[in-house]
């Protein structure tokens, strides 16, 4: 249980996707232009991420993992297909993606229609397949990768609503005008990524 | 297909070298942002990275021109992921096997090509439209403006936050009995942010039609 908290608090705050591994950027610059439009893709965020990094985790497990196909037949016990996972992973999500649309169109019409354009733009952020690719590398369980998918998603959530609240903020202020728009966004990206540095010792 | 006899047209040209200055992917056009910081720590991992992209996307983007006319509209994106994402296992197999250290350390960045928005930027926004030749110049155009950058990146965060570059030493450290202080903000997260800023900058300043109206 120890173990789990501190995995979630190390996913959100430590190694936080956006802020130090610069995942999910490119959205991540584009919607941080209103705090609303941030909160909607935040959660559209955490929720994908919550769902394909264990997805991803399981056939992992039993699929293209390294002898993983022993349980359907002795004979391919030997069988290796994790060069596949890239493939098997943007499929897995793309496929998640639409199911949890359609999903959510039927039963929540009110949250669909709140995260509305943001729901299939999250196929090809880069801050999903990341976490998946991270859940290989680390070899989490299935407990661990659901941890690690909703940790993850909070904190790129929290940074780009703060990011958000402080572009807003910045209309009010005078910046060279070379700077504007991309480039200070930039650097405030940078000082809020000083910030986040300052959780690194965190140990629970 | 241009109509122009020569291979090398006007229009192959603009593809080639507007992605350099004019529309730079990273500065510009906001593609592909998530790898350019990440893995310009050092100058090696940036040039191998450069190569494994520009070599993605050439493939892509004539791959997908080539049969553009017959990609219904409506699983195109699919299509797309698939023939990218085929290319990058491929790359990641050829890394692994003749550059197995570099590629310890791109790590999952490799990976994520499939879902670097220049890939599929350029596919969706050129490639869909144009002949595999054209295409093929302008994969190579936003291969090298992309490359561009991140080397300009990884050459200031090596030299400044180890004193190195492509390890060989040029600013003796400190601790080694020379006279450089290395700024260890440079190899963190936050330095990649701020140089990307400061490059924006300067690439605004001297080209002032870029300035957002915002």
């Amino acid at each position: 249980m120890e173990a789990l908290l501190s995995l979630a608090v190390k996913a959100t705050f430590v190694e936080n996707m956006a802020l130090a591994f610069f995942l999910g950027m490119c959205s991540f610059l584009a919607v941080s232009k209103k705090v609303e439009t941030a909160i909607g893709l935040g959660g559209a965020v955490i929720f994908v991420l919550g769902i394909t990094c264990p997805m991803n985790q399981v056939i992992y497990e039993y699929v293209l993992r390294e002898g993983a196909l022993a349980w359907l037949h002795a004979d391919l016990a030997a069988v290796d297909l994790s060069f596949l996972n890239f493939l098997t992973f943007i499929g897995t999500i793309a496929a998640m993606v639409q199911i949890v649309e359609m999903t959510l169109d039927r039963y929540l019409p009110a949250l669909y229609s709140a995260l509305g354009v943001f729901l299939p733009l999250i196929a090809v952020n880069c801050a999903i397949l990341g976490a998946s690719l991270f859940m290989v590398e680390r070899d989490y369980n299935t407990t661990e990768s659901v941890v690690y998918g909703l940790g993850s998603g909070i904190g790129w959530a929290l940074a780009v609503v703060a990011l958000a609240a402080i572009r807003e903020k910045m209309r009010y202020s005078h910046v060279p005008p070379a700077l504007r728009g991309l480039g200070i966004t930039f650097i405030l990206t940078g000082l809020m990524a000083i910030g986040f540095m300052a959780f690194a010792g965190i140990q629970l | 297909m241009s109509a122009t006899p020569s291979i090398v047209g006007k229009k192959e040209r603009e593809a080639l070298i507007d992605p350099l200055f004019n529309n730079n992917p990273i500065a510009l056009q906001v593609l592909g942002i998530c790898s350019a910081l990440a893995v310009t720590t050092k100058v090696e991992t940036a040039l191998v990275m450069s190569v494994a992209l520009t070599v993605v996307l050439m493939g892509s983007n004539v791959a997908v021109s080539l049969i553009r006319d017959r990609i219904p509209n409506s699983i195109r994106i699919v299509v797309q992921l698939t023939i990218i994402a085929s290319l990058v296992i491929v790359t990641d197999q050829v890394l692994k096997a003749f550059l197995f250290d570099v590629s310890k350390q791109l790590s999952v960045f490799v990976g994520l090509i499939i879902t670097n928005c220049i890939v599929m930027g350029r596919a969706e926004a050129y490639a869909m439209q144009n002949g595999p030749v054209s295409s093929l110049f302008d994969a190579v155009g936003n291969g090298l403006g992309y490359s561009l950058v991140l080397i300009l990146v990884a050459f200031f965060r090596e030299l400044l936050g180890g004193g190195k570059l492509l390890g060989f030493v040029i600013l003796p450290l400190a601790t080694e009995g020379g006279w450089y202080n290395p700024n260890g903000l440079m190899v963190l997260a936050p330095g990649a942010f701020f140089l990307i800023g400061i490059f924006i900058w300067v690439l605004r300043t001297w080209k002032p039609d870029q300035i957002e109206a915002d």
